[in-house]
């Protein structure tokens, strides 16, 4: 199988699903520093930016990694545990931004 | 049923135990696999950015429901982002086995959260104490 083309582009489709994941971080990203610029929530509200800037961060790397291993024209199949960074990169803004509305107080 | 889960959690993190189970499928179906647990993944993130955006654009609203509407969507996103890998591993595994792919309540309940969502916040917009 190696060598030959897929007719149906799935390495192709898939490196553009990764891009398309990284642009909803960014915007995730966006609302968090909007967040402390508009309403400046302190020192929690700067911990909430590192996080979701940690987190686009891991993001990106994760894509970008995933993205040079779909470069050949039958790769394989993603790792578990690459996955599962993924999934703990869209967690830590959500566990931030929650932490952030409850503690800042009415 | 709680040992299952636990096997399931176990394939999330462990290659090793991946590849025990059957053989690698076709890297296409893979592919497929991976595509929609970005899918998810994405939508995970679109609930985030949903409650941020409840807390930040729905200032008309009084500060306890707006914070349990902006919450709730937080906890939704991390709920779905779990389930996504959740899905994946799953599929991935049921695909090496050549067994069928798995079944799901999932897509049916964020339908109907999503629908309850867009009700609450078309309600705030509409009778909030500040129209």
């Amino acid at each position: 199988m190696s060598g030959v083309r897929d007719p149906g582009a799935q390495p192709e489709r898939t490196r553009l699903a990764w891009r398309r994941t990284t642009l909803a971080a960014t915007v995730v990203l966006l609302l968090t520093v909007r967040h402390q610029l508009v309403a400046s929530g302190g020192v929690l509200g700067w911990a909430a930016v590192a996080v979701a800037v940690a987190a686009w961060l891991g993001l990106l790397v994760a894509a970008h990694r995933r993205l040079r291993r779909l470069l050949c024209a039958a790769p394989v199949a993603a790792r578990p545990r690459h996955l599962a960074l993924v999934c703990g990169c869209a967690i830590a803004p959500a566990a931030a931004g929650a932490g952030l509305l409850l503690l800042r107080g009415g | 049923m709680g040992g299952r889960l636990r096997q399931d959690v176990m394939l999330w993190v462990s290659p090793r135990r991946m590849e025990a189970e059957g053989s690698a499928p076709d890297f296409r179906f893979s592919l497929a696999n991976e595509r929609t647990f970005l899918a998810w993944i994405r939508t995970a993130l679109a609930l985030v950015a949903g409650g941020l955006a409840v807390d930040q654009f729905l200032t008309g609203l009084a500060h306890l429901p707006r914070t349990v509407l902006a919450v709730a969507l937080l906890a939704g996103g991390a709920l779905c982002a779990v389930r996504a890998i959740h899905h994946w591993a799953r599929c991935e595994r049921a695909m090496r086995r050549g067994e069928p792919l798995p079944a799901s309540h999932f897509p049916a309940l964020l339908a109907v959260s999503t629908a309850l969502a867009s009700l609450l916040v078309a309600a705030a917009l509409v009778f909030g104490p500040d129209r």
